[in-house]
């Protein structure tokens, strides 16, 4: 070892910033010549290794044996960063919406087609299976007396208001059951459990406290809503990865900071998730309610049209109902959740191409 | 240039804030319950010259990683003592540990608000810190869109960013392909002396580095700590001469990595004869 030791003092410093240095030599030519050198050292006897090392120590101070330097370095790891990144070619707008909406459609027509079948053979008398031109006629009806769009909107807005004031509760809800260990051990159970229990068992309890009022379809919407999106969270935040927190501890991210730049936002795929869980949910108790608060002076929602259907036993007009009541849950979804969970997957990684 | 802060034992004048970046004292280090304790550290004695690069060596067991977390604060010593003056210490893990949720920029941003770096100052800031591991035009791009040896660096740059004068490393490189790993060696050895060159305004920069991988030990550091295993205490210590930049070929390397694998072999070995 008293040869490297000799030219510690002379070989060492920057590479970076010695003009003097041997720059100029290709990262490749240093790269051949360290094999070559391991080759040897496997090859020959231990003296001879250390011998070799010795007068390329020594060389090298005198600018012969090439060493990396900045410049190389720079391109090296820029060819690695070239070689490692992945390609990322985005599909044209218009051709993913085609491939994407296609399928769908493609099993819609053959559904309408079997039903159009069955009435055609009549499977059932016609008042019982109506044809899908029968309900669409329906549908028509209602738009031609001008009422439908003032359904929808009754139940999307009461849906809506439900459905924000769930997010207000759940996400309070859920952050304390989360981050508050007495509290999750006391009412976490009971929040998951609450989940399968569907919220049109509520209703008798509501209409006994609130008569056939506005209050009682809210609380069954809520009582729906809300347990799902405070478990969204709190799933949301058990699937936080710890590495994250303790980068975040490292970097100074405690207490509040830690809520608001690592615990909030790494728990949000699992929050969206809770919000999606929670709209079906406000939906599926609304139209519970609905279908069974049924008083004049509320205004008529989906649920309430479907209602007046059955007493007329107007089949096509219980089955537009349905549609109707269909299409605005998955028009909601679609719309709106939808895109920001893909934004936010996306903007991680975490989207899959399929 | 900047020889000086390259011998050992380190100058009187090399450090700002006293005579060690990090002092590892008598540091015992027990996991379990009273009476069924299982002991991982055992008297642990290290200095951390200002401006030195130190790595910790040892096979599983050793409780390498617990020390760092020690270290870094994140949890505390059954007995003794650890004094870090420089504040708060850098610490990098195995895996990048980036939050997916911002961008490469936004990291590093994150790091230098936490330290308390005003708003108008961030952005430049991050800039120059990613020029420096060589990331210019990585600020937008999200964690995803780099490579395994691309996050490393913005790891390191986000880590740099904590204006820390201890920066732990975990087995940083540990999960990166060979000749990635060759390369995020260079630039570590290159950045570590930037930051301890006289030029430099950041001040010193000393390194604890985690490994089990004897060449990586005796690639980067000045002095080369084997803790034995369980419970893990200080075997042996090399103080390693071989001039940087030194590459993990080198037969000098080599020699040195064969005597303490040879040492580092015995270690293991007592736990066999049981």
């Amino acid at each position: 070892m008293a040869s490297t030791e000799t030219t510690a003092s002379s070989a060492k410093g920057n590479p970076g910033d010695d003009p003097a240095g041997p720059s100029t030599t290709p990262a490749t030519e240093a790269a051949t010549d360290a094999v070559a050198g391991s080759a040897g050292s496997t090859h020959g006897s231990p003296a001879e290794a250390t011998t070799e090392t010795g007068t390329g120590a020594g060389a090298e101070a005198a600018g012969a044996t090439p060493r990396p330097t900045a410049g190389d370095l720079a391109g090296l790891e820029a060819g690695l960063d070239a070689l490692d990144s992945a390609v990322v070619a985005r599909q044209p707008w218009l051709r993913t919406a085609l491939s994407k909406a296609f399928p769908p459609v493609i099993a819609i027509v053959i559904v309408l087609a079997l039903w159009q079948l069955a009435y055609h053979f009549q499977l059932k008398p016609h008042y019982l299976l109506p044809s899908p031109l029968d309900v669409f006629r329906s549908l028509q009806q209602k738009w031609l007396e001008g009422t439908l769009l003032g359904f929808v909107w009754t139940s999307l807005s009461r849906g809506a208001l439900g459905f924000l004031a769930s997010v207000v509760l759940g996400t309070a809800l859920g952050l304390i059951v989360a981050r508050v260990k007495p509290v999750r051990a006391a009412i976490g159970p009971i929040l998951s459990g609450l989940q399968s229990l569907p919220s049109v068992a509520w209703v008798p309890a509501a209409i006994i406290w609130f008569g056939l009022s506005d209050a009682t379809i809210y609380a069954v919407v809520l009582l729906g809503a809300v347990p799902s999106i405070a478990n969204g969270l709190v799933s949301g935040v058990d699937q936080i990865s710890p590495l994250y927190l303790r980068a975040g501890r490292t970097i100074g991210a405690t207490g509040l900071a830690g809520v608001r730049h690592v615990l909030l936002p790494a728990a949000l795929p699992g929050y969206l998730a809770g919000l999606k869980q929670g709209w079906a949910f406000s939906w599926r108790s609304l139209m519970a309610a609905e279908l069974i608060v049924n008083a004049p002076d509320l205004g008529t929602g989906l649920g309430q049209l479907l209602e007046q259907g059955r007493e007329l036993q107007d089949m096509s007009w219980v089955l537009a109902a349905i549609l109707l009541i269909l299409i605005v849950g998955i028009g909601i979804e679609l719309l709106i959740f939808a895109p920001i969970e893909r934004r936010v997957l996306r903007s991680r990684g975490l989207l899959v191409k399929s | 240039m900047t020889t000086s802060t390259l011998t050992k034992p380190a100058p009187a004048d090399a450090g700002t804030t006293g005579p060690y970046a990090a002092r590892i004292h008598h540091v015992s280090k027990s996991f379990g319950r009273p009476g069924a304790q299982q002991q991982v550290l055992d008297d642990i004695n290290i200095d951390v010259a200002p401006g030195s690069f130190v790595c910790l060596l040892g096979a599983s067991g050793c409780g390498k990683s617990t020390l760092l977390s020690l270290v870094a604060g994140l949890d505390k010593p059954s007995a003794g003592t650890i004094e870090t003056p420089g504040g708060r210490p850098a610490l990098m893990f195995q895996e990048h540990a980036l939050f997916p949720w911002l961008t490469a920029g936004r990291n590093i941003e994150l790091a230098l608000r936490l330290r308390g770096v005003p708003r108008a100052e961030r952005r430049g800031e991050a800039e120059r810190l990613l020029e420096l591991v060589r990331l210019k035009g990585a600020y937008g791009k999200r964690v995803h869109e780099l490579s395994g040896g691309m996050r490393q660096r913005v790891a390191m740059a986000r880590a740099l960013a904590q204006d820390s004068q201890l920066l732990l490393m975990d087995e940083p490189f540990a999960a990166l392909d060979a000749i990635t790993r060759d390369v995020l060696h260079d630039e570590l050895t290159r950045i570590w002396q930037t930051q301890n060159s006289s030029g430099s305004a950041a001040g010193n920069l000393s390194v604890l580095f985690v490994t089990h991988n004897v060449r990586e030990a005796v690639r980067l550091g000045e002095r080369v700590v084997l803790l034995s295993s369980r419970p893990g205490r200080v075997a042996r210590e090399w103080h390693v001469d071989i001039p940087q930049p030194r590459r993990i070929e080198d037969s000098a390397v080599a020699d040195l990595s064969i005597e303490i694998t040879e040492q580092l072999r015995g270690e293991i070995r007592r736990h066999g004869q049981h």
